[in-house]
């Protein structure tokens, strides 16, 4: 029978939450690396076993942990995170160029079909890749030649959060940037173009062809159309139906278009999920209301999915990698809380249910579907 | 040999408890007793200070003998009680925060 595993990065360790394919009962594990900042983890596709883990703390810097077991025992990788050659400068807040300095990794993404190689996203924004297992870590620099002088760092960090590996095509990868926009390589990370044609950020930049600048949250796309990408903006939801060429909105009826987090439902292409948030001054679900918004029209309609969920007094925000997808049938949903509650859906977002209550502040959420 | 008192968080990284003991090659100077602990704890690398430049990280310090020796030179040699093993060198994280 096939079960689940789910992958949850907090700011104080790591849980594995495991179900069998009702997703009714749940084992909790953790916390793992308990009283460290673990931004993200993420399995092999290849080697679903083999798990990676960013571990980071504000004092002690930056850790890659490798499981071998599904996430029971851990190993430190690498972490020996150096920018290539000279770093360079950003642009800073007060407008000045700013050195590039190695913060973080936010986002882990191993290969399809190698589990030896992986992606990094950095902060500040940079693109690491190992092809050892974790061993050893080489930036892959054409991409801070994108105009990286022009990037500037957003309240959050100048994070690199956002990679997208082509299903078909290994030479062509998407990455987005807080607050630089997304990119796009055609040739395995060589050079990159910035994608953001379509997107306005009035508020934000004044300059409305601004080819970088736009503060993306988060983008996805369903493997069998890699063509058609969605993105959640700082404000706006919006899709291309042409690898990034050209984004238009689609925010439609959502009761506001700021949030995190966007996904897509593992069966039907169409289908994607985004939680509203009230604005980028308050960063809590309008009217204190936790509801997801699924639109089977990929875009502009969208639905409320409540049931399950807090409709009063919540006030937690749903961050940028905390939410994930299942690939059984019928589609699981789940996503995280900075309250620390994690909820499923076993039925494409019908209906919810905490998996558990009372966690730290969620960072990220990666969902394994193991037969 | 040199004790060192690591922070909770690196010596579960390094997998130790209790203090950690040293022998130190030449001038038992902080970089000396840095160079040590971190190749018998390679995990410790990058943690304690910048692996490029070895500049201490910015939110750990060292202390001996009731001394902050945090923005002394790492060429400076320890203090003799450190020397001679009757007072550790504490590595401490930082109080950061609220």
């Amino acid at each position: 029978m096939s079960s689940v595993r789910a992958l949850i990065g907090t700011r104080k360790g790591a849980f594995i939450l495991t179900a069998d394919g009702a997703r009714e009962r749940w084992d909790i594990s953790g916390p793992h690396f308990a009283g460290w900042e673990i931004y993200h983890l993420k399995g092999s596709p290849a080697h679903p076993a083999r798990i990676y883990a960013s571990q980071t703390s504000g004092w002690f810097g930056q850790l890659v942990q490798r499981s071998e077991d599904g996430g029971k025992t851990w190993e430190a990788a690498g972490n020996d995170f150096r920018y290539d050659g000279v770093p360079g400068t950003h642009m800073w807040y007060d407008g000045t160029q700013h050195p590039w300095e190695f913060k973080r990794v936010w986002h882990l993404e191993p290969a399809p079909a190698d589990p030896d190689t992986v992606y990094a996203g950095a902060e500040d924004a940079a693109l690491f890749k190992t092809s050892d297992g974790g061993r050893t870590w080489q930036e892959l620099p054409g991409l801070r030649t994108a105009k990286g002088h022009l990037w500037q760092p957003g309240a959050g960090g100048m994070c690199l959060h956002t990679i997208i590996l082509h299903p078909e095509r290994p030479e062509r990868i998407f990455v987005a940037i807080s607050a630089a926009g997304a990119f796009r390589s055609d040739d395995g990370a060589q050079t990159w173009t910035p994608v953001n044609r379509g997107l306005k950020s009035p508020y934000e930049l004044p300059d409305p062809d601004a080819e970088v600048g736009h503060c993306v949250h988060r983008i996805a796309m369903h493997p069998s159309r890699p063509d058609v990408l969605f993105m959640q903006k700082h404000w706006d939801v919006l899709r291309t139906d042409n690898a990034g060429e050209l984004w238009h909105e689609v925010s439609g009826d959502l009761p506001s278009d700021f949030g995190f987090p966007i996904d897509v439902h593992t069966h039907e292409p169409d289908t994607i999920y985004v939680v509203p948030i009230k604005s980028d001054s308050e960063h809590f679900p309008p009217d204190g209301k936790l509801r997801v918004y699924r639109s089977r029209t990929g875009g502009n309609e969208w639905e409320a999915l409540t049931r399950g969920l807090p409709q009063r007094d919540c006030y937690v925000n749903v961050l940028r990698d905390a939410m994930a997808v299942d690939s059984l049938e019928p589609c699981g949903v789940y996503f995280g809380t900075t309250g620390g509650q994690v909820y499923v859906s076993a039925d494409s977002g019908d209906t919810w249910n905490p998996i558990v209550r009372d966690l730290p502040a969620v960072l990220s959420v990666e969902v394994q579907t193991l037969s | 040999m040199i004790r060192v008192v690591l922070p909770y968080h690196l010596r579960t990284l390094a997998r130790v408890e209790g203090e950690v003991q040293l022998a130190v090659e030449g001038p038992a100077t902080l970089r000396a007793v840095l160079d040590a602990l971190e190749a018998r704890y390679p995990v410790l690398r990058g943690m304690i200070r910048d692996r490029a430049t070895l500049c201490r990280r910015p939110f750990v310090r060292f202390y001996a003998c009731r001394q902050d020796l945090s923005h002394e030179p790492t060429e400076t040699k320890l203090p003799e009680q450190v020397v001679s093993s009757a007072e550790p060198l504490l590595i401490i994280g930082a109080m950061a925060g609220g």
